[in-house]
């Protein structure tokens, strides 16, 4: 919120004042030297005076003047110059002050001698990237073999460290805030403490708080006062910062053949380390819960397409896969269309994929599936060749490389619950989009003419013909409709994984474990189905790691077959025996 | 339909029959000749590569040959033959491997390369005995048998039919696939085996053991071809196919349907497993690719193409679909699916009797 209105003060002064001198004289010592005093006590009001300040005084090129003479002072000067320097720049308020203190916690900062300009040195894979330190534009042409390294020592890496967690703790985003306090958490210095507290003062944001308290809580725990550590130590107990469990561990570990109060400050560190395990496992257990989930629910999504084709009509389909995989392609051409518009795309592709998915299904219908009702082994076979033919159409078509769809920003990122638990968007989403697909297939079947229709087709197809149904017109619906919801699949699975020819031979397999496993013809039983192998599979990975679980998954559903043929939820009655 | 089957398996099963054991036993004499008396550059030369071509479509053909021993005479769709196919050859192949001794590259006189590799210190259990000839072909039959024992045993008394043993048969093979490509498997992982020197002594390499290799493969289709045709046409066979065309009136007439199936089911599986010990020597290579479902679904297709419910379309299939294979991705490999795909589905809705078939109706 400080940012705005600096930047638009800084706009309008841009042309008061030019020379570095001009600029040294007014703006020097003494009115932000007591700034920087207040930023201590009320870390959050400061800065915001601090920009305001520094902002309407000086304009860009002036403060690049200062720098310009701090960053001299700190390539040619002695330690103690150096040092000075240090300060100098942090108080010099210039965007680039961040970046140039962290390069130089990193070592990364570089003199020129000939040219008596600095750089920061950033590390880009193998490569070392050079910046100007005063403008921070890329200079790709630096020689590296005409740089001298600033040598930098350990007062002046605290200096900066503080400087810098300073700066960032009175940064108007809450989240940087919080990022602030938790790269201070190693540090235990009477001087972060001290930072900390004052900024804990000012602090409204509740999580900011929550986590400032346990930095100071984390620093507490080297207290000579055994209460106080004692206090410390339970303040940490229900915290889930990695940096406070490891503090204790040491602490327990410190403490252990301690004598007097010693005992009880490890009494209580164990008890507080036994806590956290006791809230890290159920966070554990809920984050398996969530993969399964997410998991289990891609399998519904492409199991339930293939529930209707292979449910309802008694048709197996092998290229539903191929299916899925149009769907998913249908996704990114969407957005080859729209380059400008990736994060709506999502919302076009759904209606395309089920659209260009559906009609290839009614189009094999037709073609194919229609001359082999009533004989599943010769339908079985012939779409696979279709799926063989289909596969091989998109390699020749687009590519045999994989294609990578874009994931709209509001579905990248993950929803971090604290610090043991995220989730990610995509597979939230992915979650409700499942569940939405179910409810508004079995919506469909339940709740309109043509569910009707399709129900009254499989359950008896010459009765549904003599009450004049158009058996045949149903039949392709229902491929049609099976299929399009492999497109939707395809959609859900091109956000997770890479588009590419083989995207639906990878999840064939799966989807015919879920159907059957679930019961044939039977929606519900195919989502328990879907859910269930999802979730085991993902409770076993720990133990057996991923792909043993899977074989352990497959072996199961094998073995259950041969007790329960006809799955989880057998279809009863007289079209029981259709199949 | 099933009098057009009956009446052209009377009047054309045993002429064709003959025609399929000839032209193997002419491939018996002409191959080592051709190949080992006629000098290199003469225009009838056939040299080894072809052989070894050749030896592998056969290898194909006793596949199809088990396939539809289960498909075409007892209407059990397996899609996960190749599973058994591959646990032969690796049976073949770790002969194979223990044959190499401190040959490797590691030079480790225990263990083969990769176990070196992995930095394990002994054998695994399951690695004993295959240093020995007779061990390891026992193994190449019980192996694939066994398992066949058991899943069938299971799965034909639960009574899981159609496409649902199918699809169960596919579910084997692909949890075969990901255990064998795991490296603490102790079978080479993704690699497989691979790298074999000699078989009983005799270079893998010279052109001699191509084509005594060649010659065993010829041999042993020839024998299982005979054995399969006895089989077929015995009181066991009848009552086989007889549980094909109507299995409930099979058990309402007092046979016990599980027990037929069960046996022609593992009967299938040894066939399939020796098809591929005998494969592994002559492409010198087996790896958990061979467990993937698709070349299980190509072993039906090659029988459905061939002509099901006959031994002889089961070979003639298998070879021609591979012939095919090997043209087509050599010269037009972008074309190959879509050749595969179209046999699928053309061959199911126009030629539910396969290339024999249409033979048999032109005659009729």
């Amino acid at each position: 919120m400080g940012r705005p209105i600096g930047r638009g003060e800084e706009d309008e002064s841009g042309d008061v004042l030019k020379g570095p001198r001009d600029r040294r004289a007014q703006a020097g010592g003494a009115p932000r030297r007591r700034a920087e005093g207040q930023g201590v006590r009320r870390s959050r009001f400061a800065p915001l005076l601090f920009v305001l300040l520094a902002l309407a005084a000086f304009a860009e090129g002036a403060r690049a003047g200062e720098i310009d003479e701090a960053l001299d002072r700190l390539a040619r000067g002695s330690f103690r110059e150096k040092a000075a320097a240090v300060e100098q720049i942090g108080e010099s308020g210039s965007p680039m002050v961040p970046r140039i203190l962290s390069a130089l916690l990193d070592s990364g900062i570089y003199f020129a001698p000939e040219s008596g300009r600095v750089y920061l040195a950033a590390e880009e894979g193998r490569e070392v990237r050079y910046a100007d330190a005063i403008t921070g534009e890329p200079a790709p042409d630096v020689d590296p073999a005409g740089l001298e390294k600033i040598i930098v020592n350990n007062r002046m890496r605290t200096d900066a460290r503080a400087t810098l967690a300073r700066i960032r703790l009175g940064a108007a985003d809450a989240d940087e805030r919080g990022a602030a306090v938790r790269s201070l958490m190693g540090d235990r210095s009477a001087r972060t403490l001290e930072l900390l507290r004052a900024a804990y003062v000012d602090e409204r944001d509740r999580d900011v708080r929550d986590t400032l308290r346990v930095a100071i809580a984390l620093s507490e725990l080297d207290d000579a006062d055994p209460d106080r550590r004692i206090a410390a130590i339970r303040e940490l107990a229900g915290s889930l910062h990695g940096e406070a469990y490891n503090a204790l561990t040491a602490l327990a570990a410190r403490s252990e053949n301690g004598e007097g109060e010693l005992v009880a400050v490890h009494a209580a560190a164990r008890d507080a380390i036994a806590e956290i395990d006791r809230k890290r496992s159920v966070l554990a257990l809920v984050e398996t819960l969530f993969f399964g989930l997410s998991l289990g629910f891609v399998l519904v999504l492409a199991a339930i397409g293939l529930a209707i084709t292979f449910g309802v009509m008694g048709v197996i389909n092998m290229a539903h896969g191929e299916l899925i995989m149009l769907g998913a392609y249908t996704t990114w051409g969407v957005q080859q269309l729209l380059p400008d518009a990736i994060e709506a795309s999502i919302f076009i592709a759904i209606p395309s994929a089920f659209l260009v998915a559906g009609l290839v299904g009614i189009v094999i219908e037709r073609c194919v599936v229609r001359f082999l009702y009533g004989r599943p082994l010769e339908t079985l076979l012939a779409t696979f060749g279709l799926s063989l033919v289909l596969q091989q159409a998109v390699r020749t078509l687009f590519s045999p490389l994989n294609r990578s769809v874009e994931t709209p920003a509001w579905m990248s990122g993950q929803w971090v619950v604290n610090d043991a638990l995220s989730l990610t968007y995509n597979r939230i989403f992915i979650i409700f989009f499942s569940i939405a697909v179910f409810g508004a297939l079995v919506a469909l079947l339940q709740g309109t003419r043509l569910g009707l229709q399709i129900r009254a087709v499989a359950q008896n197809r010459d009765m549904a013909r003599a009450m004049g149904v158009r058996g045949a017109w149903i039949d392709a619906a229902t491929f049609g409709l099976g299929s399009g919801v492999a497109g939707l699949a395809g959609v859900a699975l091109s956000q997770l994984t890479n588009v590419g020819p083989n995207l639906g031979q990878a999840h064939i397999v799966d989807s015919f474990m879920v159907v059957v496993f679930g019961g044939v013809g039977n929606l519900w039983g195919t989502l328990v189905a879907g859910l269930g192998l999802g979730i085991a599979n993902k409770f076993l990975e720990p133990y057996a790691g991923a792909v043993l679980a899977k074989i352990v998954v497959l072996v199961f559903i094998i073995l259950f077959i041969q007790r329960r043929p006809r799955g989880l939820f057998p279809h009863k009655g007289r079209a029981a025996g259709a199949f | 339909m099933k009098g057009l089957l009956s009446s052209f398996r009377t009047r054309f099963a045993r002429p064709l029959d003959a025609a399929v054991v000839g032209s193997l036993l002419a491939l018996l004499v002409a191959v080592p000749i051709l190949n080992l008396a006629v000098p290199e550059g003469s225009a009838l030369h056939l040299d080894t590569f072809t052989v070894t071509l050749l030896g592998k479509y056969l290898c194909y053909a006793m596949l199809a040959v088990a396939v539809d021993l289960v498909w075409g005479y007892c209407g059990i769709l397996s899609l996960g033959h190749g599973a058994f196919f591959a646990l032969g050859g690796y049976a073949m192949g770790m002969y194979l491997m223990r044959q190499i001794g401190d040959r490797g590259v590691y030079g480790n006189p225990l263990l083969p390369d990769f176990m070196v590799f992995l930095d394990w210190d002994a054998l695994p259990w399951y690695w004993w005995g295959f240093s020995s000839f007779p061990f390891a072909m026992a193994m190449v039959v019980v192996v694939p048998g066994l398992l066949a024992l058991v899943f069938g045993w299971f799965a034909f008394r639960a009574r899981v039919n159609g496409v649902y043993l199918s699809i169960i048969t596919q579910a084997l093979t692909y949890a075969l696939l990901l255990a064998f490509f795991r490296n603490e498997m102790g079978f080479g992982g993704n690699n497989g085996l691979t790298d074999f020197k000699e078989l009983l002594g005799f270079d893998l390499q010279s052109d001699t053991t191509r084509v005594a290799l060649f010659c065993t493969t010829v041999a042993i289709l020839l024998a299982s071809y005979v054995a399969c045709l006895a089989v077929v046409a015995s009181r066991f066979g009848r009552v086989v196919v007889a549980i094909r065309d109507a299995e409930d009136r099979a058990r309402f007439l007092g046979y016990r349907v599980e027990h037929f199936k069960l046996w022609i089911f593992v009967a299938s599986a040894v066939l399939a497993g020796i098809a591929g010990a005998l494969y592994v020597p002559q492409v010198g290579i087996i790896n958990p690719g061979e467990f993937a479902p698709l070349g299980s679904i190509e072993v039906v297709i090659w029988v459905a193409i061939g002509g099901r419910g006959t031994i002889f379309g089961a070979i003639v299939g298998a070879v021609l679909v591979s012939f095919a294979k090997t043209w087509f991705t050599g010269l037009f490999p972008e074309v190959w699916l879509f050749v595969l795909g179209g046999l699928f589905v053309l061959g199911t809705l126009f030629l539910p009797n396969g290339v024999v078939g249409l033979l048999g109706r032109r005659a009729r």
